[in-house]
């Protein structure tokens, strides 16, 4: 099992150098440079060329991209053009941002997850059974961000419920209790909205399992020895049926990077998906460049560890 | 010669012969009543949308009128008029077809490419699949949205056509993986045994021998992809990376609702684009529904 797990980590270095390259040559194709957006009549096209010379805009792409790949191993994302500051410092608020709200959307899609399908599962075919597919089948159908404007909609403006943007309340001295919970109050609808829709496939895989491990042999022999029903379920059915949801949780991660950018944009949240739009319209390529690379390693991170729980639980799956 | 024909026809009615794959999937169809109707509604939309497309003129529709923004829905504009004074309910037609068309495109596009590759990767197993199942899982973790977006804004006076290669080139690999495993199972057949024994090129075998063998299959895979195909467009639309507000898609109507203004008091303009959008992918996920339970003899109803 090591010998897999090794196996897949070592698959994962060639995946995050070759996203890398992949992003590089993108904003190779990004039409201008740093530098065709300054326009300065003491600076002439012979020293603007000159000074490309120099910074090696010239050079050849392998080039350029080993001072730009050794540039981000030590950390230096570049500069914002727009900002005029280093990239990390502008990602950093709006990385803590978008990892709180991911970890809410997380938290709530699991709330809802397994509770549901745990019941959808034990009382299949039944009425509560068939609202609850009911709602996983309208959920599968319904697009992210159609459901969440209609969220802000209803909760934001006609119920007035919730505030309609931002992360927090303008002029609370952060630390303390008013301002968390004002962050707290920012953070619920957005991720309400993405776990709702999220959750519809932990709900209908979680319900599939548990009908799946209710016929099995061990459930009867657990049945046939005297074991309580709760017993069945909450040692024996629940626990076999848990693992498999548990893998997903990498996988997810995939969901939460595509859903933040629609959610963001919708709750005027300042996160990283938001600073993506409003970077990729203001042309501010090394800002673009950063958000997709680390969203690329958190998605690429997310599959690893997918990956090893799945073939901690299921040893069928481990690669040769 | 007349023997043979009747025993031709004898073996047409023959009740113990199994019926071809679409016609099992026909007859789920008929037999599910909601998919049937959603079937009939959606051709309906689309020879709706496209036969109207024809007569509307689409440069007359978002032609900006400055006389006219933002009016609630009356007798000369149905459905009201935008900030630019546009006419909503031509836009939710032009719209339609718009979205329609470019998630049939996509689709297609990328059915052909994952079909491909799944065949390939499935039937020759070994090596070839081992490779090809590693790039396969690189495009899987890639963050699909961003690089789309990324991509449309680097390309210049996109069309429709560019639009869907790119959204295609990242959406391929669900159903390469789908036909990838089921083309696994299919190559241990006799069938595929029998024919390689005789020397038939593997060309022929992949697509004339093995791929109409799991044609129901991909029926059921690129119905369902419609539906998400046609939200990932609106989707994007919406963020403003899909068409320019003069070649209006679905997602266009509602990315107009990004502003509070119009989110809060101007139904008009967003409600029913968002309502055709939810109604169009729940009716295409029926008829996917049914098809798919046709696939699987054990879920069939009919």
């Amino acid at each position: 099992m090591w010998k897999f797990i090794v196996r897949r980590i070592l698959i994962t270095i060639p995946q995050i150098i070759l996203l890398s390259v992949l992003i590089f040559l993108l904003a190779q194709a990004m039409p201008g440079d740093a530098l065709s957006g300054l326009v300065d009549p003491n600076v002439s096209l012979e020293q603007k060329n000159a000074l490309r010379e120099k910074l090696g805009l010239n050079d050849p792409w392998y080039q350029k991209y080993g001072e730009w790949a050794s540039g981000l191993v030590q950390g230096d994302l570049g500069q914002s053009f727009r900002f005029k500051m280093p990239v990390a410092d502008l990602l950093e608020q709006r990385l803590i941002n978008t990892f709180w709200l991911s970890l809410a959307t997380l938290i709530i899609t699991y709330i809802i997850a397994i509770p549901l399908g745990i019941l959808s599962g034990r009382y299949n075919d039944s009425i509560l059974d068939s609202s609850i597919t009911g709602y996983t089948y309208l959920g599968f159908a319904t697009p992210l961000f159609i459901f969440a404007l209609v969220m802000l909609w209803v909760f934001g403006y006609q119920l007035q419920w919730f505030p309609t943007s931002g992360s927090v309340t303008p002029g609370l001295e952060p630390g303390t209790l008013e301002y968390v919970l004002s962050k707290a109050r920012h953070l619920l609808l957005p991720a309400i909205s993405m776990a709702l829709i999220q959750t519809v496939s932990t709900v209908q895989y979680l319900r599939s399992e548990i009908v799946d491990t209710k016929q099995r042999e061990f459930i009867i022999t657990a049945r046939a020895k005297g074991a309580s029903e709760s017993r069945v379920y909450n040692r024996h059915i629940l626990r076999n049926s848990l693992l498999p949801i548990a893998a997903f949780f990498g996988y997810e991660i995939t969901f939460l990077i595509g859903g933040t950018v629609f959610v963001e944009m919708i709750f005027g949240f300042p996160g990283m998906g938001q600073l993506f739009i409003e970077s990729i319209n203001l042309r501010d390529y090394s800002v673009v460049n950063a958000v997709v690379l680390i969203f690329g390693i958190a998605a690429i991170l997310g599959a690893l560890l997918s990956d090893i729980i799945l073939s901690l639980v299921d040893p069928r799956i481990r690669i040769k | 010669m007349e023997v043979n024909n009747a025993n031709l026809a004898n073996q047409i009615q023959d009740p113990t012969k199994s019926p071809s794959g679409l016609k099992i999937l026909w007859k789920e169809i008929v037999r599910d009543k909601l998919a049937l109707i959603s079937l009939i509604l959606l051709v309906l939309i689309t020879v709706f949308v496209y036969g109207t497309a024809v007569v509307l003129d689409q440069d007359e529709i978002v032609r900006v009128d400055l006389f006219a923004i933002h009016e609630p829905p009356s007798e000369e504009f149905i459905l009201g008029t935008d900030y630019g004074g546009r006419d909503v309910f031509g836009q939710l037609i032009i719209g339609t077809r718009n979205s329609l068309s470019i998630g049939f495109l996509v689709t297609a596009i990328s059915g052909i490419f994952g079909i491909a590759f799944g065949l390939i990767a499935g039937y020759f197993g070994g090596y070839t699949d081992n490779a090809l199942m590693r790039v396969l899982d690189f495009f899987q973790v890639l963050p699909f949205t961003m690089l789309v977006i990324v991509f449309v804004s680097i390309v210049p006076n996109y069309t429709i056509l560019a639009f869907s290669i790119i959204m295609a080139a990242f959406n391929w690999m669900g159903i390469a993986r789908l036909i990838r495993s089921k083309a696994l199972q299919e190559k241990e057949l006799d069938y595929v045994q029998a024919s390689k024994t005789l020397g038939t090129s593997h060309t022929k075998i992949i697509f004339r021998e093995v791929m109409p063998n799991i044609s129901s299959l991909i029926i059921v895979t690129m119905t369902l992809n419609l539906a998400a195909n046609i939200g990932i467009e609106s989707g994007l639309s919406f963020l403003g990376f899909g068409f320019p507000e003069s070649t209006p898609s679905l997602g266009t109507l509602l990315s107009y609702a990004t502003n509070p203004q119009t989110l809060e008091y101007r139904w008009w303009i967003w409600v029913p684009a968002a309502v055709l959008i939810l109604i169009m992918m729940l009716m295409i996920r029926n008829v996917g529904e049914a098809l798919r339970r046709a696939t699987d003899a054990r879920q069939r109803r009919g």
